[in-house]
């Protein structure tokens, strides 16, 4: 466990304040036609974030997991000041990140974002040097005519041989460009990064490279660094905090340590459960398979009633199914949204399990 | 050749004979200047009923060596050499209609991406009818009630409702089910699994290992899983396969090869995991990056990467070394240990660090 995920004294420098995020579909010509006669359905709406509460303490890393679906990169944009939220407020250090209303712009640069695929995110006809020098000297942090010393520092400190500058993205391996990419967020001088799922499409080893530059980088620069990923292993080693999302909303925010053993919510514990582990402690040669989640997870245009869990939570009783649970306190900096977190802590699930 | 001559299905199968043996296969893509050597003679052994992870990084070959299997490999692409037998049979020097006979029927193959296996132009009954009468006709009745237990095997809810539906009505994992359902619908002797969990969510791959683990445990279809996920392999299969720059560098039975592996890549690839360093410190990682394949090394591929290179592995390519169920290749393999280590294969620095 790091230092810093004992208490902080101060507010928190990243707030997410009640978020919610309602995707509509436009209706179709025939959906328009019904309309006019007073028949017209509902339009489907997916709410991709529902409701969220969340801060993020000054230098910490909060890691953000979830399955597909689940919102946690609709959250991270909002974050980011990309897309503005239909409900609630984000603030950085006490300022909204975004302008107010649906087609409010991003307010600040002290936020950069950094994707999943570094190839889309880099325009294949630009040289890196003029991609990393474009915002940096949009924002009068640098001048024209300093542009290339400057990006030329950035690319040294990602470990990027300042040649690289002259080049095109094509003329880089995949753990390069992902080093181009946050080469070009820490170029604007940002005290925040959101990253979604960064190492997601690089081999082993060349992950072990970028996560061990993001450990450097946030310590050098003291950055605060919100990091989106499916990868539990990735999420337990680097973050602070971990905060799991299902169907839009923030089930459980939690310590990292806590993950091993001491996750409360049914689902966290479930997805723990479903991540296949190296155990290497028995000696004979049997395979450990791991345990799933019963059941599919429910379409988000229509999530189940009360807790979105309920219907594949080996625990569920009537009211789980009717009211959803708001947030608990369970320890220092951790909170759970679940009504039956005390009575079923330590039980193990019946549900069948793999005789194995 | 016709289809019922390719393989004798009611063979028993035999403990010893294996039902997959790979020699010495060599896959290569010609290119103008250059000679790309994906797989570059490796040999393994599949018995009947086992399951066998093959596992590498981006480029090592593990895939086309899946690919070489089936002979679905294009050109410039070329099986230059050795020799793919399945239940005695050989497979490399085959014609179309040869491999076609035993595709899908002896030996099935299940891909990363379910969306691209499958024609979204057809429902999911209509195309699982065609890959069951590709192999000869089927009565009609025959084939719904085949497809129904086939789909009801992989754990699709309703089966006689969901033959009627289009692939994109389906989730990624029930697409990835359909696709499995596929491939078990001949009952193959051998299935090539290529990555096909790597598209899905962790819970439904939890959900997929068991399913598949079930299937080949109740049958006698043997397995090759092939991942670039260590902690999958170690999930499904007893037997692993470590493949780099073309070459199988290091073989055994999982746990003992992840306990101990006797090669430094699949010691540094261990090392390289997160859960291998106390949170929050730096990952050990292996320097540097592959060799390129159209310009292999006269010695052992990993030596530039690799802390204990000495002269010799520069000069002498290593040879294979068993020793009971375990091999290597690799001049001075690390010691035995008891307990599970990491071994450290260097210190902590950033990659291409500038000049």
């Amino acid at each position: 466990m790091s230092a810093s995920a004992e208490p902080h004294p101060h507010a928190p420098h990243l707030e997410v304040r009640s978020v919610s995020r309602r995707f509509e579909s436009p209706p179709g010509f025939g959906e328009r036609v019904a309309g006019w006669f007073g028949t017209g359905a509902e339009p489907a709406v997916v709410r991709a974030v529902d409701a969220a509460d969340l801060q993020v303490r000054r230098g910490e890393v909060l890691g953000l997991v979830g399955e597909s679906g689940c919102g946690k990169s609709t959250l991270g944009r909002m974050m980011a000041g990309i897309l503005p939220p239909t409900a609630g407020e984000i603030l950085l250090g006490g300022q909204p990140v975004m302008g107010p209303g649906p087609h409010g712009r991003k307010t600040t640069s002290r936020v950069q974002m950094i994707f999943q695929d570094p190839f889309a995110s880099l325009d294949p006809r630009m040289r890196i040097g003029e991609a990393l020098a474009e915002g940096p000297v949009a924002h009068g942090l640098a001048g024209a005519g300093e542009a290339q010393a400057y990006v030329a520092q950035w690319l040294q400190r990602v470990g990027l041989p300042t040649d690289s500058a002259q080049r095109y993205p094509h003329q880089f391996s995949g753990g390069q460009r992902q080093r181009i990419a946050i080469a070009r967020a820490l170029a604007m001088q940002p005290d925040t990064l959101i990253c979604d799922e960064p190492v997601a499409s690089l081999d082993v080893s060349i992950q072990a490279q970028v996560l061990n530059l993001f450990l450097q980088l946030k310590a050098e620069l003291s950055l605060t660094i919100v990091f989106i990923s499916h990868h539990l292993g990735v999420v337990q080693h680097l973050c602070d905090r971990v905060a799991v999302m299902y169907l839009g909303r923030i089930v459980e925010v939690a310590p990292v340590a806590a993950l091993d053993g001491q996750a409360r919510h049914p689902y966290t514990r479930a997805l723990l459960d479903s991540v296949p582990r190296l155990d290497l402690a028995s000696d004979s040669n049997t395979i450990s398979l791991p345990v799933p989640i019963q059941g599919e997870l429910p379409s988000p245009l229509n999530p189940p009633p009360g807790c979105h869990f309920h219907q594949r939570c080996p625990w569920a009783e009537r009211r789980c199914g009717e009211q959803a649970p708001a947030p608990e306190d369970v320890g220092t900096h951790h909170r759970v949204s679940c009504h039956r977190w005390r009575e079923v802590e330590g039980l193990r699930p019946t549900a069948p399990r793999n005789g194995l | 050749m016709s289809a019922t001559t390719a393989v004798p299905s009611s063979a028993p199968a035999s403990t010893s004979e294996p039902i997959l043996a790979v020699r010495e296969l060599r896959t290569h893509f010609e290119q103008r200047h250059a000679t790309v050597k994906a797989v570059d003679g490796v040999s393994f052994e599949l018995q009947a009923g086992e399951t066998v992870g093959l596992v590498g990084e981006s480029g090592s070959g593990k895939s086309v060596t899946g690919y070489s299997l089936l002979g679905l490999i294009d050109p410039p692409g070329r099986i230059v050499s050795g020799s793919v037998r399945l239940a005695g049979e050989e497979l490399v020097g085959r014609s179309v209609a040869g491999l076609r006979a035993v595709r899908g029927r002896h030996l099935a193959m299940i891909f990363q991406d379910p969306m691209a296996t499958l024609n979204p132009v057809l429902t999911v009954g209509a195309q699982m009818q065609l890959a069951l009468q590709a192999h000869g006709p089927v009565p009609p009745a025959q084939a719904r009630a085949r497809c129904i237990e086939v789909l009801r095997q992989v754990g699709i809810p309703d089966p006689e409702r969901r033959l009627a539906a289009w692939p994109h009505q389906f989730s990624g994992g029930m697409r990835q089910r359909v696709a499995i359902a596929i491939a078990l619908l001949h009952k193959p002797r051998v299935i090539v699994a290529d990555e096909p969990t790597t598209a899905l969510d962790v819970s439904i791959q939890a959900q997929i290992l068991s399913e598949i683990h079930q299937l080949v445990r109740d049958s006698s279809t043997a397995l090759l899983w092939i991942s670039h996920d260590l902690a999958t392999v170690a999930a499904i299969a007893r037997r692993v396969l470590v493949m780099y720059a073309g070459r199988i560098v290091e073989e055994g039975p999982t746990r003992a090869v992840l306990k101990s592996p006797r090669h430094p890549y699949t010691a540094g690839l261990l090392a390289s995991l997160p859960q291998s360093s106390r949170p929050g410190q730096p990952l050990v990682q292996i320097p540097g990056a592959p060799p390129p394949l159209d310009a292999l090394p006269a010695g052992c591929s990993f030596a530039d990467r690799c802390a204990h290179a000495r002269e010799r592995c520069r000069e002498q390519a290593p040879p294979r070394i068993g020793e009971g169920e375990r091999a290597w290749r690799c001049h001075f393999p690390l010691e035995v240990s008891r307990e599970p280590r990491i071994v450290p294969v260097v210190a902590f620095e950033p990659m291409g660090s500038p000049p």
